[in-house]
């Protein structure tokens, strides 16, 4: 046995492979919260005074609010006055950014990453926003997807070059008012992506935006939204990573999705924000509120998240079937090894007739884990017809963690059906030792079955992120079982 | 060449402090088919999860040399990749795992541990075409998960199967005659004896004589309470039919 121990030891070891720093000159606001950093950010970028005030409205109301206490997550308390609200590298001149401008070190950054953003070496087929703390440094494969009317570019040059667009949809669905970390980024939001697709239009190839933070003691604040014209598609996918360290950082984004009569959009998140380390110090507060709305008929929203990182993962990605025979899909695989605690799940909430949802989440948790799958499917009255599925499956890797489930079913409408399954799982002595017997080492026969058990929702991951996702998940559970 | 392929000597193992093998002395060669007969809780399940190396179970005194290595030294997966191969007498389910790319994984370890090529998806397919057909599996089954909603004669056909493909040097069968009817009995023992060669050995538990119809032992071993207490040719088994472990214990335990 001693040599299988020693090895899982040494493969803890090695665990979180994007812990590194780039130390690049930065310009960042003091730390602190009040209306003067809300007024810096706001210059920084040159933002149009509507703007301004819309922040400046979010932080009013913030003030006003408490954070949430229901989550099934325990924490130290947040000092929203010692976080830096603002960094971003220093750019070497004011002029248009190109890829020859950007900073050597940031593209070695995302090369470390394995996000290629020069252009013989980009991911085939994958055009990629590359945000590093608050600003976006680099936008691949634009000038091909202009050609076809998609907008594809950071958000604060969205304000600047599509003013329109973007105050006609920001906060369309989720609102600033909406929740505690929802009106928080409201006000400080720094950047994250935009993408518009016009109306008939089917997206050439996969959007991505892959977010780094990267300085101390500062949050990062994205903000991203995608609109999907009339009988418009688009796949997106975001990946995330952070440095190692001790203290725990702040993550606070908002997703709003919108999709016009029969237009699909299908958010993929592949979350592998720092953890932690193994007695639970340090790690990312991912507290996110992501939010679709099928606004028109036989529209599609489809949510899949592989969540891996983070110390604390709180996030519902929703849909709001507005629009006739508009369909919601939530797919999830949340793994808390070590110390993390996930709180996560859905909403659906039926509004239009015929509308159909199916949520699919899978929840692993190992070491002192704890994982929570919170959902809501509402039926409200107009909602003729409305269909839900719901499937929430957890598997306990020994005997330390703990995995809970709280569905939440409110239904207005007689003419619906909503069904709902749980299982509870473990992976078993006798499972392992059966592998063992077969030949096949216990960390692999680990990996097998928490890859078997993930299955339904890794097939709905874009095929060259499916196999990341896959390993990602092996090197998350390393060590699990000893 | 004349190295046993197994030696037990005076094993002696437990399980949670209990002492449940008492002295076990047994030698098999390469070529042998060797039946283990005994009663319920003799310690025949025991004996086979202390080859295969099952977690929980403390050896106290004695030893196990595998062609001349100490067996007891090893984890459970070098035993398998050594050769080892335990045919479980209650086959565990693994759900999500598809049948073939389990087996596919096992045969891969097997063969990188010999520092052979591992097999691709299309080698390995027309090799499992070939070994279904000694087993008369459903192909289905292959395209299920493990043992997953098996009925109990598949789940140990599909060990025997499993066998079949990782072409082991020590085949370990605890009760596989259990919970078939006569004809699955008579399709896992053909398998079984297909798979017999010189250079391979194979350890028969079982509790009834009726698979000794099928499977011919060269040697019968009796245990019972931790111990062999009568070994023979295959015409012990015969015996045992005829007048029962009790008769033949309180016989044999008497003193002379
Ligand atoms: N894990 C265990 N914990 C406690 N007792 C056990 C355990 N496994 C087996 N035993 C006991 O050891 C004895 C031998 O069991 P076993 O080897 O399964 O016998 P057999 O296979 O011959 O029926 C029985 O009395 C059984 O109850
Ligand atoms: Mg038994």
């Amino acid at each position: 046995m001693s040599t299988a121990t020693e090895t899982i030891e040494g493969l803890v070891r090695q665990e979180y492979k994007y812990g590194f720093y780039t130390d690049v000159e930065v310009d960042a606001a003091p730390p602190g919260l009040n209306e003067d950093i809300i007024r810096l950010i706001s210059r920084k970028k040159n933002e149009p005074d509507w703007l301004t005030e819309w922040r400046l409205k979010a932080y009013r109301h913030w003030l006003t609010l408490k954070e949430p206490t229901w989550l099934k997550v325990r924490h130290e308390p947040i000092d929203y006055q010692s976080i830096v609200y603002y960094s971003a590298p220093k750019k070497k001149s004011d002029g248009p950014r190109s890829l020859e401008e950007v900073d050597p070190k940031l593209i070695e950054t995302y090369e470390k990453l394995g996000i290629p953003l020069k252009e013989r070496e980009r991911l085939a087929g994958v055009a990629v926003d590359a945000v590093f703390d608050s600003v976006s440094v680099a936008t691949t494969f634009r000038e091909t997807l202009a050609a076809k009317g998609i907008v594809f570019c950071s958000f604060s040059e969205a304000v600047r070059e599509h003013p329109d667009l973007v105050r006609k949809y920001l906060g369309m669905v989720v609102p600033y008012t909406d929740n505690f970390f929802a009106s928080l980024n409201s006000a400080v939001f720094t950047d994250g992506s935009f993408c518009y697709i016009p109306k008939g239009v089917r997206c050439p190839m996969e959007l991505s935006t892959y977010f780094r933070i990267n300085a101390a003691n500062t949050g990062q604040f994205e903000r991203t939204l995608i609109v999907a014209e009339e009988g418009a598609h688009v796949s997106y996918l975001e990946g995330c990573t952070a440095p190692m360290r001790d203290e725990n950082q702040l993550h606070a984004a908002v997703v709003e999705l919108i999709a016009l009569d029969r237009a699909e959009i299908k958010y993929s998140t592949v979350q592998n924000w720092y953890p932690g380390d193994e007695n639970g110090r340090g790690g990312i507060y991912n507290f996110v509120t992501k939010r679709g709305l099928c606004k028109g008929r036989n529209s599609k929203i489809s949510w899949t998240q592989v969540e891996t990182g983070s110390a604390i993962t709180w996030k519902y990605p929703s849909c709001v079937l507005q629009g006739e025979n508009s369909v919601g899909e939530f797919y999830s695989v949340a793994v808390t090894n070590n110390y993390q605690q996930a709180d996560t799940g859905t909403k659906m909430v039926h509004i239009g007739k015929n509308t159909r949802s199916t949520i699919i989440s899978k929840g692993i948790a190992a070491g002192h884990g704890q994982n929570s799958y919170r959902g809501l499917v509402q039926v409200r009255p107009g909602a003729m017809n409305a269909r839900n599925f719901s499937q929430c499956d957890s598997l306990l890797i020994g005997n330390k963690c703990g995995a809970h489930t709280f569905p939440y079913i409110e239904v207005k409408n007689k003419t619906s059906s909503v069904e709902h399954e749980a299982t509870t799982s473990k992976i078993g002595e006798d499972q392992i030792f059966y592998c063992n017997q077969r030949g096949i080492a216990t960390q692999d026969a680990v990996n097998m079955i928490v890859n078997g058990f993930c299955k339904e929702v890794f097939k709905e991951l874009p095929m060259e992120f499916a196999v990341e996702a896959q390993k990602l998940l092996g090197v998350s559970l390393e060590g699990s079982v000893g | 060449m004349n190295q046993p392929m197994l030696e037990i000597k005076n094993l002696h193992a437990g399980v949670e402090g209990k002492q449940i093998l008492k002295g076990v002395d047994l030698t098999i060669n390469a070529g042998e088919v060797h039946a283990v007969m005994g009663p319920n809780g003799s310690g025949k399940s025991t004996l086979a999860a202390v080859l295969a190396g099952r977690e929980g179970y403390e050896v106290t005194e004695g030893q196990v040399l595998y062609c001349g290595k100490d067996l007891l030294e090893m984890d459970p997966e070098e035993r398998a990749r050594e050769g080892v191969f335990l045919a479980f007498q209650y086959p565990v389910e693994i759900p999500g795992v598809n049948t073939t790319y389990f087996l596919k994984a096992a045969l891969n370890e097997i063969r990188k541990h010999k520092g052979e090529s591992e097999l691709d998806a299309m080698e390995f397919l027309s090799l499992v075409k070939e070994k279904m057909k000694i087993l008369h599996l459903p192909e289905d089954c292959l395209k299920r998960s493990v043992n997953d909603g098996f009925s109990g004669g598949e789940k140990k056909r599909n060990e025997i199967f499993q066998m079949a493909v990782l072409e082991p040097k020590l085949a370990i069968l605890d009760e596989t005659d259990s919970g078939l009817d006569i004809d699955a009995l008579k399709v896992v023992s053909e398998g079984v004896n297909k798979l017999k060669r010189l250079d391979n050995a194979q350890f028969v538990i079982t509790h009834y004589q009726r698979l000794l119809n099928y499977i011919i032992p060269d040697y019968v071993h009796v245990l019972f309470d931790g111990r062999v207490v009568k070994s023979g040719g295959k015409e012990l088994a015969l015996e045992l039919e005829e007048r029962g472990y009790e008769s033949l214990m309180s016989h044999e335990l008497q003193p002379a």
